[in-house]
């Protein structure tokens, strides 16, 4: 799905998380934000996925403006920082959430959900552990739970904040392979928050740099690389 | 020389870094055991034996006299409606204050403590004043044939108020540890407001609500202070077991007024053992729950 992101900004109180910045997202892109703590990254991922609602601008889909759809209608897939799982939940009903949420007339039946469920976990390599509780569970293999509970819901775009914040060295290379290897099959159009210029440059086909609210460049890896558009991504790059 | 060899044969044992002597441990234990023997058991046992001081028999025939049987109904009518309403009115307020911000907030979580500052008796007379014949309210009501003063609308308000903060004061440390993340997360899986709130919210807290309404509950049979101005102790009719068991008490009846008092700590006692009860037998889950 195509992603247009038009002069949108955001203020919470006298704080302007976003002055106005505006984005295409290609369909089928996989997008990285990278930029230092507090430039905006979070707050302009949580407002396309319908979680916080932008101060002026617009959001369009498929050149459909969808400013105004609520988080359930815009059908995100949302990898949270800290993965939210439901921790009263074992992985196959976290990862059954979203079908069970469904009206009951678009509602699978309950073996066609145990069936997904059961797709999905060997999607992320982990056929066994459906009965185990998020508590069991590693951060490496909460990571990946999270990941396939927000594709169960056969969502129109991926959006994961920090998806491999938390995690060592080791396991976050794998990971990087795992939701590139996603995203390859499924061909959704994925936008991704790091502040890791590494796993930016690595991992996606277009990075957005921002500061301080706004986007200093966009582009592809290399071309960043080779030509840096402000002194603070020459700056925040060069390291 | 000498000393050496001996601290060799000495076994060496460690001790954890949080761990006291022996000696400071048993002592910390006594000092503890002690102290609830004074305060708690020796008077609970007290009110065992003054109530069967002439006999079992004696006991339980003040139990069955009418005014007890009325004074053991109204209460545990009282308890059954104002608990739930308050269990309700405390998960919405813990869940307004912890979900959003808005000015004021501070204030609001203060203003919840107020029934704990205020003495019951400043409450029960706040209800009067407001809801008396005298009053504008209150005397509309009463010309309408709904009384609310030294009636059971009265007790109710008055018992609500005095509890009204057990089920928030639990739930809002609870909520505001677990934030919103699990239920935006919810939400953008595509569940409705309500269907978070049943399968997310709810599961989540159910364990302090369970804790805030078994206290609430307790304390709401409890009430004395509040309930003795508001209700008239009007024996029959709006007396409850603490007014009741004070009124017999007053009248040196003392085996019915602790055979009275012996169930009410019983009630109190059931709540406990409940709640110990929940949290034996789900203590695996309570487990998984808390770590994580
Ligand atoms: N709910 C909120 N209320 C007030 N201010 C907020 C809120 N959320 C974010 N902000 C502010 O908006 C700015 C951008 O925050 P945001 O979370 O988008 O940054 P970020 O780029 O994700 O940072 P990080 O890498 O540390 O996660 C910050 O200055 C932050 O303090
Ligand atoms: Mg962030």
């Amino acid at each position: 799905m195509h992603i247009e992101i038009d002069e949108i900004s955001k203020q919470f109180g006298t704080t302007a998380a976003l002055s106005p910045v505006s984005l295409a997202i290609p369909s089928g892109a996989l997008v990285a934000l990278l930029g230092p703590s507090g430039s905006g990254k979070t707050t302009l991922l949580r407002i396309l996925g319908g979680l916080e609602f932008p101060t002026a601008g617009r959001v369009l889909f498929d050149q459909a403006d969808a400013t105004n759809l609520t988080v359930q209608e815009r059908r995100a897939g949302f990898v949270f920082q800290s993965y939210a799982l439901f921790r009263h939940m074992t992985v196959f009903d976290n990862i059954a959430y979203g079908l069970n949420a469904r009206p009951r007339a678009q509602r699978p039946a309950r073996a066609e959900i145990a069936r997904r469920v059961t797709k999905l976990l060997e999607l992320i390599q982990l056929p066994d552990i459906g009965a185990r509780y998020p508590s069991q569970l590693s951060g490496g293999q909460r990571q990946r739970v999270a990941l396939a509970r927000a594709l169960a819901i056969e969502p129109r775009m991926l959006l994961l904040d920090e998806p491999f914040g938390a995690l060592d060295a080791k396991v976050r290379k794998e990971l990087r392979q795992g939701l590139r290897d996603i995203h390859d099959t499924t061909g959704l159009t994925t936008v991704f928050v790091t502040h890791d210029q590494d796993e930016a440059m690595e991992l996606a086909d277009m990075v957005v740099v921002m500061s301080m609210g706004k986007i200093e460049q966009v582009g592809k890896p290399a071309d960043i690389r080779a030509k840096p558009a402000t002194p603070f991504v020459r700056e925040f790059i060069g390291a | 020389m000498s000393d050496i060899t001996l601290n060799k044969t000495e076994p060496v044992r460690f001790r954890s870094a949080t761990e006291e002597s022996p000696a400071t441990r048993w002592t910390l234990i006594a000092i503890g055991f002690i102290g609830l023997s004074i305060l708690v058991f020796a008077p609970l046992i007290a009110v065992f034996v003054v109530a069967l001081a002439d006999g079992i028999a004696a006991s339980l025939k003040s139990l069955a006299s009418r005014d007890a049987r009325d004074a053991i109904r109204l209460t545990l009518t009282i308890a059954a409606i104002s608990v739930p309403l308050n269990a309700i009115f405390g998960v919405a307020a813990a869940w307004f204050i912890t979900k959003f911000d808005f000015r004021g907030k501070a204030f609001l979580i203060t203003l919840i403590d107020l029934p704990f500052s205020v003495s019951p008796v400043v409450a029960g007379l706040c209800i009067v004043l407001m809801f008396g014949t005298n009053s504008l309210v209150g005397g509309w009501l009463v010309a309408n044939g709904y009384p609310i003063v030294f009636a059971m609308p009265g007790i109710i308000l008055a018992t609500m108020f005095v509890t009204f903060p057990f089920v928030a004061r639990e739930l809002i440390p609870v909520m505001i540890e677990q934030g919103r993340a699990e239920e935006e997360a919810a939400l953008t899986l595509g569940a409705s407001g309500w269907r978070v709130f049943f399968t997310v919210t709810l599961p989540n807290i159910r364990w302090a609500l369970l804790y805030g309404v078994l206290l609430c509950n307790a304390r709401a049979m409890g009430e004395f202070g509040a309930v003795a101005v508001v209700s008239g102790k009007i024996r029959g009719q709006t007396a409850t077991m603490p007014t009741t068991i004070e009124m017999l008490y007053q009248e040196y009846l003392s085996v019915a007024a602790f055979s009275l008092a012996a169930v009410l700590a019983m009630l109190a006692l059931v709540t406990l053992l409940l709640k110990t009860a929940l949290e034996i037998r789900h203590a695996d889950q309570l487990a998984t729950m808390r770590r994580h």
